[in-house]
């Protein structure tokens, strides 16, 4: 492998910029002749916009123009959509109400833009945009969710019931037959609480429109520019596609926010062009909280059937899921076909339905965050098992156990086809790096200071790399999710790689480099990775759903491939062998048995000199694959968290978190180590901190960082970490992606362990310690009434 | 308007600017020292930490005309040359930054904290002292460990120039 292969722990390309404050975000872009944009928006939930007057705001200093709704639509530019079309269980379509881009009629969420104010600079801006004059005709909202049918109307006419899809999967009749003949049947309800992704870099987007060529330039915040590109011109008319050049810069982390395509880059392409200048806005911090799609926001009941010898027989689930004010663009994918599809688990579960009812209410879209389904499954799956453990006065280890798939491919009742992993080898490490057998000793000696010792587990399942485009396809993808990559071997030997893939913070431009050095043996420094511009790369799905390893590095391996094959060929002419004798190793070519040999700069020089190559073959060398795989991946873990509650403050303290996981092949453990940690601590954060909190009139009551708990250092411990390495058969690397284990597998840990710890099972996130306080106190009551 | 005059990254700047200008305006657009990052409204996540006459302080806090006659400096001033700064190294051999947004003010902010405690730092102390800068990718982990080991070689470094 070399120092720098697969598997190597190479320190990042990419810090060197980021280090030293050199790295080129979108608001780092300055043009010339630049002005600002600042939105107006609803401080109402659901309001009818009687009139909005701009003149007063026309007059004020720096005011170059103020855009409203009707104008965005006068310019033929359409309705944002949501990509992912599912169906009733009667057949009937989902619901898609009309989402302008500044709705004239009606504001349904906080926040939802209404005009947009350009002027010379920000300040001037924002001081404008307050004088848009804006009256408001105030209307009752829905905010409980649960309850949408009871609730005012978002969208009259088109769901009149609030409900968008009433979708399900899985066989009823067979799971309801399981639960008639079950030994045991345990129940439960939760809620998965919406959360905020918070990225720390704000959404902003650079527009800037040359009337020359008729061609429109955006930089933008984006997880994925080319689907961006592919959005805008197809479906929002914005520019045509081969006049619309999308650039991602640097992205200052995204977590699924920065997948989708928002009012406002379509406002700015269209205000660049109708001022003839440059077009920034930046979203501040209270904006990011009011518009980037929120997360999760469940409310679940579920039910598991057992056997006599507690084997699992059925499961049969019941959730609401909120999508918020309108439709975001993977929305309707994230509570079905990335949820319910999960709910096996790790587990042989031969029954299982899910009837997920999919709603509007008057709060901002929801959409996929990091796990997108997965979280909501496995925090379910895991609370159940948790649960029923108690139920049945058994070790939580030994019911996962008993219950493990072990054999594999293993078909679930809800379309997944697991490849192999290994679940009972992932407890076991587990078990061994929290140091199970002294848990005893610990939970003694808290006992003695006069604390309460929990322990929680999750065994968590993922589907990543989402794929086939012909599976997605046929489940209502608007999209294929295959990925691209393009090899250009230059002929000094260096090496440029193109990459559909959008890097922002996973690491690409050092991961990649590392599988094109592990294959040729050339130092990692003559590779560089080309990303998050269409008009370098010809087209890509993005990053997210941990798809850049196993699809977008499956990519880059198919078409290392041909560059090979090319390469073989011609070092084999050159050397009078046969192709099939060449070796390549340590960056030379080599004939196998003999002293023959070329440098790979020499083999790459040929192919474009092409003094001498192969009869018949062209010159230089440079291949391109379009990679669709054949299945998902299954990456999976056990994570064990020991937490330590303070009775009297009801204050939860995490004193252990093991995570162990299965990612298949590592490409950099530095790398994966760090992605791990990340998603640890926003799941850790969505189990005791965050939080959306809105009041009965749609108030986002959280709506700064004074309001929202985001971790910080002194809320979260040091990480322990270990992995299993069951390689993926599916795709050529062998990975299978590792960014959402994390925030998938931390919450029901976390929350197993407050239980165990406090005696009681009733408490939801996050548990801040009023809630722990508060739990610990319903313990206590038949005390009191002694 | 006010006239400001500032030493930034060790340069003499001398701009007027409005009296409702804040530093890190006057860096980012005015200077064009874009790595002090705005990553809220509320002098919450410490993205756009920056040094003044050596402290660590948020520039979003500050306005540009209240800090007339100090030095500042920020990520870009940090190195000597080519040299990086042990906390910049620290932070990249132990992968203590993912998308690279909020690490020039947790840098900034690693230092200061090494600064204000000559006694030698434990865990506890760091992750209590990095209470003012959020960072959403990393998680802390790796980020905690820099500033342990940058503590460490800033120490040997001050010894040996003191040997010097
Ligand atoms: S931008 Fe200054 S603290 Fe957030
Ligand atoms: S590295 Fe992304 S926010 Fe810290």
């Amino acid at each position: 492998m070399g120092a720098e292969g697969i598997g190597a722990r190479v320190v990042r390309k990419e810090d060197g910029r980021f280090i030293t404050g050199a790295g080129q975000y979108t608001d780092d872009v300055f043009e010339r002749q630049m002005c600002a944009a600042v939105f107006v928006r609803s401080p109402h939930a659901h309001a009818k916009v009687v009139s909005i007057d701009p003149s007063a705001a026309k007059e004020m200093p720096g005011v170059i123009d103020v855009i409203v709704g009707q104008d965005i639509i006068d310019a033929g530019i359409g309705n944002l959509i949501c990509g992912w079309a599912i169906q009733s269980k009667d057949g009937t379509p989902m619901k898609m109400a009309p989402y302008n881009v500044m709705d004239p009629g009606t504001v349904r969420y906080v926040g939802q833009p209404v005009a947009m104010v350009i002027a010379e600079t920000r300040a001037e801006a924002e001081d404008a945009a307050e004088a848009v004059d804006v009256e408001y005709d105030p209307q009752p909202a829905l905010t409980d969710f649960a309850n949408y049918a009871s609730g005012p109307v978002v969208h009259p006419g088109t769901a009149d019931d609030n409900m968008i899809c009433d979708w399900q999967l899985g066989d009823e009749a067979a799971t309801d037959a399981a639960f008639a003949s079950a030994a045991h049947v345990v129940e439960i309800s939760l809620r998965n609480n919406r959360l905020v992704p918070n990225a720390m870099e704000p959404r902003s987007a650079v527009a800037q429109f040359n009337r020359a060529e008729d061609h429109t330039t955006l930089w933008t915040t984006s997880q994925n520019p080319h689907v961006a590109r592919l959005v805008l011109s197809a479906f929002y008319n914005v520019a045509p596609e081969h006049k619309l050049r999308v650039i991602a810069p640097d992205v200052g982390g995204g977590f699924g926010s920065k997948i989708y395509i928002y009012p406002e880059e379509i406002a700015c392409c269209y205000a660049a062009k109708r001022v003839g200048r440059p077009v920034k806005w930046t979203a501040d911090r209270t904006e990011a909280f009011m518009t980037d799609a929120h997360g999760r926001d469940h409310v679940t009941k579920a039910k598991m059937a057992f056997d006599a010898d507690h084997r699992i027989t059925g499961f049969k689930v019941d959730t609401i899921a909120n999508l918020g004010a309108y439709m975001s663009l993977f929305s309707s994918a994230t509570p079905t076909y990335l949820y319910a599809t999960l709910l096996s688990g790790q587990y042989d579960i031969p029954n299982i339905y899910a009837n997920v009812k999919l709603v509007y209410s008057h709060t901002t879209p929801v959409d996929a965050y990091r796990g997108a389904g997965r979280p909501e499954a496995t925090f379910l799956v895991e609370r159940t098992m948790e649960t029923a453990a108690r139920q049945f006065g058994m070790s939580p280890i030994e019911l996962r156990r008993k219950n493990f798939i072990t054999q594999f491919p293993h078909q679930t009742p809800v379309l997944m086809n697991y490849d192999p992993s290994d679940f009972h080898g992932l407890m076991d490490k587990a078990l061994a790096a929290i140091d199970f057998d002294g848990y005893p000793a610990r939970k003694a000696e808290s006992e003695r200071r006069g604390m309460l010792r929990g322990i929680g587990f999750s065994s968590y399942i993922e589907a990543c790399g989402i794929a086939p485009s012909q599976a997605v396809g046929s489940l209502g993808a608007g999209v294929g999710l295959w990925e691209s990559a393009e090899i250009r071997v230059n002929p000094v030997g260096t090496i440029e790689v193109l990459s559909g893939c959008h890097s922002h913070g996973q690491s690409h431009e050092t991961t990649y480099a590392q599988i094109v050095a592990h294959r040729f043996g050339v130092p990692m420094s003559n590779v560089s990775i080309v990303h998050g511009d269409t008009d370098k790369v010809q087209f890509g799905m993005g990053t997210y759903g941990s798809r850049s390893g196993p699809v977008g590095g499956g990519a880059i391996a198919k078409a290392l491939d041909k560059v090979e094959a090319k390469a073989k060929l011609i070092a084999a002419h050159l050397m009078e062998a046969d192709a099939g004798d060449i070796e390549i190793e340590g960056g030379e070519l080599k004939v196998a048995g003999t002293d023959k040999k070329l440098a790979w700069h020499e083999v790459c020089l040929a192919a474009y000199t092409a003094h001498n190559l192969p009869e018949g073959m062209e010159p230089g060398l440079k291949e391109t694959s379009f990679y669709d795989p054949a299945n998902f991946t299954f990456p999976a873990g056990t994570f064990i968290c020991e937490v330590e509650v303070d009775p009297n403050t009801g204050v939860t303290t995490i004193v252990n978190f093991v995570a162990v996981d299965d990612f298949g092949i590592i490409i950099n453990p530095m790398v994966v180590e760090g992605q791990v940690h990340g998603g640890l601590a926003q799941g850790i954060g969505q189990a005791l901190l965050e939080g959306c909190v809105y009041d009965d009139e749609g108030q986002l009551l959280t709506a700064s960082y004074m309001d929202y708990a985001m971790p910080r250092a002194d809320d979260l411990p040091s990480f322990g970490l270990d992995h299993l390495e069951v390689p993926n058969p599916n795709n050529p690397l062998g990975v299978k992606g590792c960014g959402e284990a994390g925030a998938i597998g931390a919450p029901p840990a976390v929350i197993n362990a407050i239980t165990d710890a406090i005696g009681t099972n009733d408490l939801q996130m996050p548990a801040t310690p009023e809630k722990v306080w508060r739990a610990i106190q319903s313990t206590k009551m038949p005390m009191a009434a002694e | 308007m006010s006239e400001v005059k500032l030493t930034v990254n060790g340069r003499n700047i001398s701009k007027s600017v409005s009296d409702r200008t804040l530093l890190v305006e006057l860096l980012r657009e005015e200077l064009g020292l874009t790595g002090t990052h705005v990553g809220c409204d509320t002098s919450q996540c410490g993205a756009c930490t920056v040094h003044i006459d050596g402290n660590a302080v948020k520039s979003c806090t500050v306005l540009a005309a209240q800090v007339s006659g100090s030095s500042v400096t920020t990520i870009e001033g940090l190195a000597k040359g080519d040299t990086l700064h042990p906390m910049q190294e620290a932070f990249r051999t132990h992968h203590g930054l993912q998308c690279g947004f909020c690490t020039p003010g947790m840098i900034m902010m690693g230092v200061d904290i090494v600064n204000r405690h000559p006694e030698g730092l434990d865990e506890t102390t760091i992750r209590k002292e990095l209470e003012g800068n959020i960072c959403r990718c990393t998680g802390y982990h790796n980020i905690v460990k820099a500033i342990a080991a940058a503590a460490e070689d800033m120490r040997a470094g001050a010894t040996s120039l003191a040997a010097e």
